[in-house]
């Protein structure tokens, strides 16, 4: 008997997971996109001024921000991450290293990198690991350049990333988690959902659980990343998602971990993938 | 050092006679106050643009002076009532002398 018994629980456990999943398939069905909205999103899905910054359940962070932000990112005269773009411009062609050999000697026009961020963090085979448009140029740099790589958040690596990212505006983020990048997604999927800081609060409670609510005077927006690097009116200045990231650590009271480590790569890549279909927006604004 | 300093202008290719139209500038400068020490203590020198003209045709039409506490990459904006076809230049003084121009014609109709 107590067999039978445990027998139909676990044909009511199967069906209970089946059920569970159609739902879950339901809503990543383009057709009940919003089905799940709260009355905060479902207003700004209803906009049509935003028709292009939502893809499914995913609202970039456009459209958590003040008209006047947006105002700002929409001119890109008055778009101070235009200035980035501008410093990328002038690095993009010097010479630098021992190989004597600029990023333009291979690559010839930034041009050529339309759509090459959109794919980033990617697997990369010669560290073994993921690397995000910054490790990759500073990769490029020690490898094909034999030059010193560029120090994190410095002038020229802010503005060689917004260059980089700024050629491939308005493509759909469209990161890669199968095959080798698979351990490294599990392990940005791990950070995401793990409580940290005296707060004791994980990514996912802000940005996930609660995103269009206010905390305090603040608008929570997804956390989505399709708009890094940015320039933030907080910092007044340009700055990298890995920052970003310091910052959201730092508000929940937890040690935050170096800018370019493989946590935060590692995040990265799952923050990206949150965002897929999203178009980028780099440089944006932000406040 | 070898700063990149570049003037940006957004001023209207045409205009209607008597239209008031906007002109957007800004120049990539770092605006330095003079009242900074590096990390060995040592004042780091003044280097901001300490004045902005814009002449139309020859004749001034605007003018600004620049003082140490304006931030960095100076954004200045202003109206012009255009009557006449002519071109607008730009010019940005450097504390050390060097000058950064900008024109752009206008066609008045």
């Amino acid at each position: 008997m107590p067999q039978t018994h445990s027998l139909a629980r676990i044909i009511c456990a199967a069906a209970a997971s089946l059920v569970l999943l159609s739902g879950l398939t339901a809503c990543d069905n383009k057709q009940s996109a919003g089905a799940n909205d709260s009355e905060v999103l479902a207003e700004y899905r209803a906009n049509p001024k935003y028709a292009d910054r939502i893809t499914g359940d995913k609202f970039s962070g456009y459209v958590f921000a003040s008209p006047e932000t947006q105002a700002m990112q929409d001119d890109d005269f008055e778009n101070p991450g235009m200035l980035a773009v501008q410093d990328g411009e002038g690095e993009w062609g010097k010479v630098v290293g021992s190989a004597g050999k600029s990023c333009a000697s291979c690559h010839n026009d930034a041009k050529s990198m339309k759509g090459v961020a959109v794919a980033y963090p990617k697997y990369e085979p010669k560290v073994g690991k993921l690397a995000n448009i910054e490790q990759r140029i500073n990769l490029c740099r020690t490898e094909n350049m034999k030059a010193p790589a560029l120090r994190w958040e410095s002038k020229e690596l802010l503005g060689l990333t917004a260059l980089v990212e700024y050629q491939s505006r308005g493509l759909p983020i469209s990161v890669r988690i199968d095959g080798p990048a698979k351990p490294f997604f599990e392990e940005g999927k791990k950070f995401y959902y793990t409580r940290r800081g005296q707060m004791d609060v994980a990514c996912a409670h802000c940005h996930e659980a609660n995103a269009g609510m206010n905390i305090g005077v603040e608008n929570l927006s997804q956390g989505q990343s399709n708009g890094y690097p940015t320039y933030r009116l907080k910092w007044q200045a340009f700055g990298s998602l890995h920052r970003r990231f310091e910052g959201c650590n730092e508000e929940v009271r937890a040690q935050p971990y170096p800018r370019g480590s493989d946590e935060y790569t590692n995040l990265e890549l799952f923050v990206a993938w949150r965002g897929n279909g999203l178009k980028s927006e780099a440089p944006s604004v932000r406040r | 050092m070898a700063e990149d300093i570049k003037p940006r202008i957004r001023v209207p290719q045409s205009a209607k006679k008597d239209e008031i139209i906007e002109i957007k500038t800004l120049i990539s400068h770092p605006m330095e106050s003079g009242q900074r020490k590096d990390s060995q203590g040592k004042t780091i020198p003044r280097k901001i643009i300490n004045k902005m003209t814009v002449a139309f045709n020859g004749k001034p039409v605007f003018e600004a002076r620049l003082e140490p506490a304006i931030s960095a990459n100076p954004y200045l904006s202003f109206f012009l009532k255009c009557t006449q076809s002519g071109s607008l230049e730009f010019t940005w003084t450097d504390d050390d002398g060097s000058t950064y121009k900008a024109t752009q014609a206008i066609t008045v109709s």
